[in-house]
Formats: C-alpha cells, structure tokens, sequence
C-alpha cells in the first residue's frame, strides 16, 4: 500500500536560516498523524510544504505516491504549472490556526465557493453537500450567517466544512484549536474526531496531547527542524526517550 | 454551578419589567449660539451677491438649455468612461505590480511614474497634438486613417484623463490588495483555486473596502477634472456654459450655473458613493450603519419621544 504521505530528507530554508533540517516520515492512508513540538520548530512550514504552498530546498515529497510540486522524467524534475499545482491541492484539505474563513461570504458560501468554482459543480448539488457538512459540524442553523456573527469555535468548524467540501483524501490541520477560548476547543476536537473515525487520513500539528493520546495513531516530536522522536501516542507521550521531547512534554501536560 | 441564583419573584411568574429611565437630556447651548451665527454670516454673504451687478434671472433661463445640457450629459459620460478606464486599467497595473514577474512590475511601475509624474493638463494637449507624430494611424489590418481624424476630441479627453487616472487608480489598488490578510489567498490557493481566481473572488472583493472610498473621491475629482477638456475642444458642460455666456453677454452668470451644475452632479455621486461603501461593508461588522434615511427617522422618533416622554 502506498503512502499517502512520505517525506525524505526534507530540507526547507527561508534565506539563510534553515527550517527543515532533513525530515523523514512516512503517513498510511486512514491514519491519525500528530505533529507536536515547541514553538519554531517548523511543524507549519512542514505542513504547507505538503501541499506545496511552500517550496522545498532539497529531499523528495509525495502525496499519495505523486511528487509534491514537480514532475520526474527519468532523473531530471521538472516544476509543475500552477494549473497542475493548484489541481493537486484539490484533494487535501487545509485547517489553519486562525480559521481564514472568507468574510465575505456567508458561511455556506464559504463552503460552496471551492466546489462550484473549482469544481465546477452546479449551485444546486454544492449547496446540497454543503448543507449537510454544516449540519454535521452541528451549524446547521448558521448557514446564512457572516464569519463575523460566528464564536471562534463555530468558525474552525465551518472552515472544516469548506475542506471538506472538495472532498479531499488527506486533511492538514495547523494547530486547529490554538486561537480558540478553552471551553469551545472542545467543539472542535469532537468534529476532528468524528472524522478520524470515518477513516479520514489526517494530518493534525496540535498542543492538545489528550487528542494526540487519544485519537492519535501515531505521534511525531519535531524541534529544531529535525524529528526527534516518533512512535505511538502512548509510548511518546507517556515514556518518552529523548531528553527534548521529555523537557517538552512537562512545559505542555 | 454550585450557588443558587435567589430569583426575584416566586418560580413561574416572570420577574416585572424595570421601569425605564427618565432624565432630562444635556442641554447644548454652544450649538445654538453657532448656528445663530452661522446663520447671520449667511445672511450678509447672500444679501452681498444678491446685490451685486449680476442678473441672477439669466441662470434659471438658461439651466435647462439645450447646449448646456447637452454638455451635462458629455461631462457625466466622459466622467463615467474615464474612470471606468481607470479602474480597469488601475487593477491590472496593480496586479502587475505585485507580480512575481519581474517584467510585468516594472512595465506597471514605468506607467505610474509617468502619468503620476507629468500634470494631466498637458497629458490631455499631448494627446490632441500627437499627430504632429504621428501623420497616419495604421492597426495593420483593422484600422487606417489620418491621425486628425482618428483622434476626436472625444478620444483624446477619454485617453487624456482615463490613462491618467490609470495611475492613481493603480496605487488604490495596491494598497486595498495588500490591505487584505495573506491568510485569505493561502486558504483560497489550499482548496484549489488559481491565482486569477483568488484575487477574483476572495481577494478584490475584500481589497473592495479599501478601494471603495478613495475611488469615490476619484470620481468626484474626476468630474471637476473634466472641465479641463476644454482644452481638447470637448463639449463638456464648462465649454458649454463659457460658450452660452459669450453669446449671451452673461459670462459670470453662466460660470455660477456651471458651478450649480456640477455642485449637483458631485452631491449625487457622494450619495451613490456612500451605499456603495455600505455594500462593500457586508460581513466585516455585525450590524450595518444606519442608512441617512434611517437615521433620519430614528432621531424623529427620539425627537417625538422627547417632548412626549420615554416611550418604549
Ligand atoms: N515565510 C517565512 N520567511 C522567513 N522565515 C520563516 C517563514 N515562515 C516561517 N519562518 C521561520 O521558520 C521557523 C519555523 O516556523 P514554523 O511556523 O514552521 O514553526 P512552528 O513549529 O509552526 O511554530 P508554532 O508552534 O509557533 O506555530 C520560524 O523560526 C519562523 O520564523
Ligand atoms: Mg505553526
């Protein structure tokens, strides 16, 4: 079986300071990956990387067995066009920690927008879906409703829904309840639960190591660029072997 | 929750509504004595005018006039076009000048330093006169005429303020495009949408409210601006106005009838500007602003509730 994410020697620098020091990592479809760390330590720009919104230096990425950003003909890459960029980034979904909902739309126009104008479903089978992503995250009644009228934790579940919409195979969530007041991050975690159990491949840079525990299959601590320790959630958060990752865990638990 | 909340009337009945305030408002008197004031100022300044050697009558004689209005309907329309060019043109040069390509940037950052850099007076002269260059225009296949011809003064007005207003319009852009988060093209770019598409639908439309306003201002100058055609022998309304007033001995009156004019015509578009900015403040606030209609009724209403007591 293929993976459905596999980094190899993944370098990444912005200027001089390099961020990705040399990542390996392999994701399985279906899988709960949990990317924790300290602050800095390039889990973000990992995760853009994967769906190539930042370009890598060095290594070898691919989603779902297809190079990220490039194609291979013999042993020379050649840069993908935007067109072909962009039509990747189609099948995986993207959380960001501020919710980047468009504000301008309702909120189920924000979740129609991709389909239809990506897509190019019609209004009627996009909204139809739509309806039911909402209804799903528990904002049923939110639809017509501004990001502007919705609590932060409402927000982060209709930017869920907009993901979804375009009905992706691999989900990235960047610290998706780092914005959020304590009492709505649970609101949050339970949909990204729900999810992980319909079998969605997921991809989740948190803080929230009950989740991690939890719903995790696997858990990787990243610092300083490199991976430092992987393993299952129960061994890493509970016995871990590395000094950093130690040091790390008792800041957070 | 551990403590009870003591409830104010036995358990079912509701608790009786607070009675409101009633208090006299602050008085203003600053406001009266200005507006006594003003007022007076007023008065001598129309009783200065109303006195002074101009035949006040040959205005409304001649408002409606057949040339006069003829150059209303050129001064709206060559205001409409020019800043439709404007914009159109000021949004592509702007997204030029963001572009990653280097060619494209600089092309958009020539364009601005000229236009922004040379008086749109002899932009406008330069466009009339260029057949001094140019004897024959020649689009190969399409179009060939001389140079005289071709450049109407119609053409050489549009191109005149519309290029330049190009350049002013550019820099609008720019800034209500960089105005919004870079959050917003990164989701939109994360579920697939182009680059022509984002800035389409999820950047302009919020680079919008930053635009708005300073382009309402644009096309309020713009319209002023317009009566600088003249000089391209445009029938605009002040060529229109000076040339009514030559034949009819009443120059002055007809410059007070064009001011008139475009008073009105500006006074419109602060109007449309201004639902047109409520339009484009959709989904950035909770609730929309009053419309000035709405307030109007609203301060009628507190103005009843005064003299008739605290009403609900
Ligand atoms: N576009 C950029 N240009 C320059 N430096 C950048 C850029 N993006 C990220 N960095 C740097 O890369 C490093 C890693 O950033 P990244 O956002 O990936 O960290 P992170 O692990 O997600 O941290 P956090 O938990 O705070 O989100 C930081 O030192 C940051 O300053
Ligand atoms: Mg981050």
């Amino acid at each position: 079986m293929t993976a459905m994410v596999k980094a190899e020697g993944v370098h990444k620098s912005f200027g001089p300071v390099q961020v990705l020091k040399g990542i390996d990592l392999e994701v399985a479809p279906r899988e709960v990956f949990c990317l924790i760390g300290p602050s800095g330590s390039g889990k973000s720009t990992f995760l853009r990387c994967i769906n190539h919104l930042e370009k890598i230096n060095s290594g070898r990425l691919y989603v779902d067995g297809d190079l990220v950003g490039y194609r291979q003909k013999g042993d020379k890459l050649y840069e993908l066009k935007d067109r072909e960029v962009a039509e990747k980034r189609r099948d995986i979904g993207m959380v960001f920690q501020r919710f980047n909902l468009f504000p301008h739309m309702t909120a189920l126009e924000n979740v129609i927008e991709a389909p239809v104008q990506v897509k190019r479903e019609t209004k009627a089978v996009a909204r139809e879906r739509a309806l039911r992503l909402l209804d799903r995250v528990g904002l049923g009644d939110k639809a017509g409703n501004y990001p502007s009228q919705l609590s932060g934790g409402q927000q982060q579940r209709v930017a869920i829904a907009r993901a979804l919409a375009m009905e992706p195979k691999l989900m990235l969530f960047d610290e998706p309840t780092s914005a959020l007041d304590p009492e709505l991050v649970g609101e949050v975690l339970d949909v990204m639960r729900g999810l992980a159990e319909e079998g969605m491949t997921m991809i989740v840079v948190t803080h929230e190591m009950g989740f991690a525990r939890e719903v995790g299959d696997s858990v990787v601590f990243m610092d300083d660029g490199v991976v430092v320790e992987s393993g299952q959630p129960r061994e890493v958060l509970t016995n871990p072997r590395h000094e950093r990752t130690k040091s790390f865990l008792s800041k957070v638990l | 929750m551990t403590t009870k909340i003591e409830k104010a009337g036995p358990v079912g009945t509701p608790p009786p509504a607070p009675e409101n305030i009633k208090a006299i408002p602050v008085r203003h008197y600053g406001r009266w004595v200005a507006a006594v004031i003003t007022i007076a100022l007023l008065a001598l300044l129309i009783s200065a005018f109303a006195r002074g050697d101009v035949n006040w009558g040959a205005i409304p004689d001649y408002f409606f006039d057949g040339e006069v209005l003829k150059g209303v309907r050129n001064t709206v329309w060559i205001t409409i076009l020019s800043m439709v060019l404007g914009v159109a043109l000021g949004i592509v040069l702007a997204v030029m000048r963001l572009s990653k390509n280097p060619v494209t940037a600089s092309i958009a950052w020539g364009y601005i330093w000229f236009f922004r850099g040379t008086p749109v007076y002899v932009q406008l002269l330069v466009w009339f006169n260029l057949g001094l260059v140019f004897d024959y225009i020649n689009i190969m296949p399409i179009y060939k005429d001389e140079w005289s011809d071709f450049m109407t003064p119609f053409l050489a007005a549009l191109l005149g303020l519309g290029l330049n207003e190009a350049a002013y319009m550019a820099e609008i852009c720019r800034a209500g495009i960089q105005s919004v988060d870079e959050g917003q093209s990164e989701a939109a770019q994360a579920l697939g949408m182009s680059h022509a598409k984002t800035l389409r639908r999820v950047v302009l439309p919020q680079a919008m409210r930053v635009i708005v306003p300073p382009t309402g201002n644009e096309f309020i100058n713009m319209l002023k601006t317009t009566s600088l055609v003249i000089a391209v022998q445009y029938w605009d309304l002040l060529q229109a106005t000076s040339e009514v007033g030559q034949n009819s001995g009443a120059t002055a009156e007809m410059l007070f009838l064009a001011a008139a004019w475009y008073l009105i015509l500006t006074s419109v578009l602060s109007v449309g500007q201004y639902y047109l900015e409520r339009y484009y403040a959709r989904g950035s606030s909770r609730s929309l602003p009053a419309t000035p209609l709405q307030r109007v009724r609203a301060n009628l209403l507190s103005f009843s509730n005064r003299s008739g007591g605290v009403g609900a």
